[in-house]
């Protein structure tokens, strides 16, 4: 009686092991599946060369329409822009463990933080001079 | 990948930042077109802070409350000669904040979810080593270039020997890495694709002479975008890879305009040395030349007895600081019932629309400001070209001349105005190093000195 009882305690137990073998397995095919979607690592490369690549030709479009006369500006705005960067470094700096890479993070704010500020502020104090005749 | 509701966000500050190039077509909707880029801006930080992934925020904060502070005081008190400076050093600090995005996004790949550290997906790790590699270019040039215009190192081209050479094997090098960091996922790899860069940047814009910035300037205006740009690819974020290409090409096209400019291709402005060999051509038989010095009083003369003057000023005016005077002379030639007109050079300055600016700072109004292509063919009906502080820029040979290295270089046609009249320090042959024949024409007249002090004596003797 309890040599069977034994056994099929022993049998269960063997099962559940195979089960959860099964299930390691599954979690793993579900995950490997999610981080490929997650990731998208090639679909997103497609999508982003996409918007590269229309992008390069609005930027060519509307900057020949530039005049000349405003290519200064021109330079300090597109590098004020250009600091958009820090949405990554803001990423980088976000994680609630404190480590080196959020380090990195936090200085590369500030310094697209110099940039954003004094790109846009410079800009102004430019396009604030330029004037028509009589004014 | 980001969810909806940032994505949309993203795409309003995308579409911000194309508002923004779009109203620098025409000085009176400028000033909105800034707005709508610190619009964009205000977007992309907010939705960025709001993203559930986002913890801390202390550091952050004070990071952009330094950074801003730092950078709003240094907009305020910078004078608009040291514009190209300003702008040089910004592009560095472009450049190294994509290196440390790129560093930080490779120590933790978890929180950009483009692998786990050590196993970094193959297309993300090009795409990073790529954005570091134009980063760390763009850092080190900038800092280069920088130095250059604030005159820490000579203007001067730097040359040594088998420098293209050792350039090139440092590119090749760099594209070996980023091989090897595929295959391999070596740390050491990644940090000596850093370092390699970095030193890249340095010896790719040594070489560049001083009056070819406006170039450089352009070009790693370019690479700053670049260098978002491939950051956007690795974190996969379609506002980095959309103002990225808007700020790279809008570089590419400045650098095209400067290169055209000076009709010189772009690979032979990087490649560099220009100005620093001293030309044989056009120096031959200017033994037996005079030139006709004149005096403040008659230049003033000149002037006021004239129907119309086009005023063309050079980098020469902005070292001299001699705008203010020189608008104050203007309005006395314009009260006196004088037609008054600037005619700006593609590469006069050190950076594009350089002089456009420093002639809107001395309250120039901006529709007597000329460029090249609208004001050249009314120098024959032009009594007075008064010239400050420019010279290869009129210099004929470039029309005449093919032996000379500017020969083919779009010029200001002001030998065909009646009269010229040449503010000039000395004989002095210009930056590249060529004589200009027109000092010595009957009807040019020298004045020598410094600019500033001879606009001001003009300005005193028309008072007379």
């Amino acid at each position: 009686m309890s040599s069977t009882l034994s056994e099929s305690a022993s049998n269960l137990a063997t099962r559940m092991t195979e089960m959860a073998q099964n299930a390691q397995e599954l979690a793993q095919q579900a995950a490997t599946i999610v981080a490929e979607q997650s990731h998208g690592s090639s679909s997103f490369f497609v999508h982003g060369l996409t918007v590269f690549v229309l992008a390069v030709f609005v930027g060519y479009y509307v900057v020949w329409r530039v005049t000349p006369a405003l290519h200064s500006p021109l330079m300090a705005v597109t590098n004020a822009v250009s600091s958009v960067i820090i949405v990554g470094a803001l990423v980088a700096a976000g994680p609630a463990e404190f480590g080196m890479s959020s380090f990195l993070g936090c200085f590369a704010v500030l310094l697209a933080a110099v940039n954003i500020f004094g790109g846009f502020i410079v800009t102004q104090r430019m396009l604030q001079m330029y004037k028509k005749k009589g004014k | 990948m980001i969810s909806t509701l940032p994505a949309l966000a993203y795409l309003v500050s995308a579409i911000c930042f194309i508002m923004a190039l779009r109203g620098l077509s025409s000085p009176e909707t400028a000033r909105e077109g800034n707005r709508y880029g610190i619009i964009g801006m205000t977007v992309a930080i907010i939705t960025t802070l709001m993203l559930p992934s986002m913890h801390t925020y202390l550091p952050i904060l004070i990071a952009i409350a330094i950074g801003g502070s730092i950078g709003t005081y240094i907009a305020l008190k910078i004078q608009m000669t040291a514009l190209p400076q300003l702008v040089a050093g910004f592009h560095s600090l472009v450049g190294l904040a994509a290196v440390l995005v790129a560093v930080a996004a490779f120590m933790s790949p978890e929180t950009y979810a483009i692998g786990t550290h050590g196993a970094i997906h193959v297309g993300s790790l090009v795409e990073m080593s790529l954005g570091v590699a134009i980063g760390a270019i763009t850092f080190t040039g900038s800092i280069v270039a920088f130095a250059k215009l604030q005159g820490l190192v000579s203007g001067k081209p730097l040359m040594f020997f088998g420098q293209h050479i050792l350039n090139a094997g440092l590119g090749v090098a760099i594209l070996v890495l980023i091989i090897l960091l595929c295959t391999t996922q070596s740390t050491t790899a990644f940090y000596t694709i850093v370092l390699i860069s970095l030193a890249l940047g340095f010896l790719l814009i040594l070489p560049i002479g001083g009056a070819d910035m406006p170039v450089v300037i352009s070009m790693l205006n370019s690479y700053s975008g670049w260098a978002a740009c491939g950051i956007g690819f690795t974190l996969q974020n379609p506002l980095l890879i959309i103002t990225g290409a808007l700020v790279g090409s809008s570089g590419a096209i400045l650098s095209y305009i400067m290169c055209k400019g000076m009709n010189r291709s772009i690979w032979n402005v990087i490649l560099g040395g220009f100005g620093g060999e001293t030309s044989a051509a056009g120096a031959s038989g200017t033994g037996d030349k005079t030139v006709k010095p004149g005096s403040a009083e008659d230049a003033a003369f000149i002037m006021k007895n004239a129907s119309s003057v086009i005023i063309v000023p050079g980098y020469g005016m902005a070292v001299a600081q001699a705008q203010h005077s020189l608008r104050e002379m203007a309005d006395i030639l314009k009260h006196a019932g004088v037609t008054v007109r600037y005619a700006i050079h593609p590469v006069a300055g050190r950076m594009p629309g350089h002089m456009n600016v420093l002639l809107a700072e001395a309250n120039v109004p901006y529709d007597e400001v000329l460029e090249l292509e609208d004001i050249n063919r009314d120098f024959s009906q032009t009594d007075v070209a008064f010239v400050i502080g420019a010279n290869d820029v009129t210099n004929p040979a470039a029309k005449s001349d093919p032996a000379s290295p500017i020969y083919g270089m779009p010029i200001l046609d002001v030998e065909k105005a009646k009269t010229v009249l040449f503010i000039k320090r000395s004989m002095a042959s210009g930056y590249a190093g060529v004589e200009n024949e027109l000092f010595y024409r009957p009807n040019t007249l020298m004045l020598f000195g410094d600019a500033k002090k001879m606009c001001e004596e003009v300005v005193k003797a028309m008072g007379d």
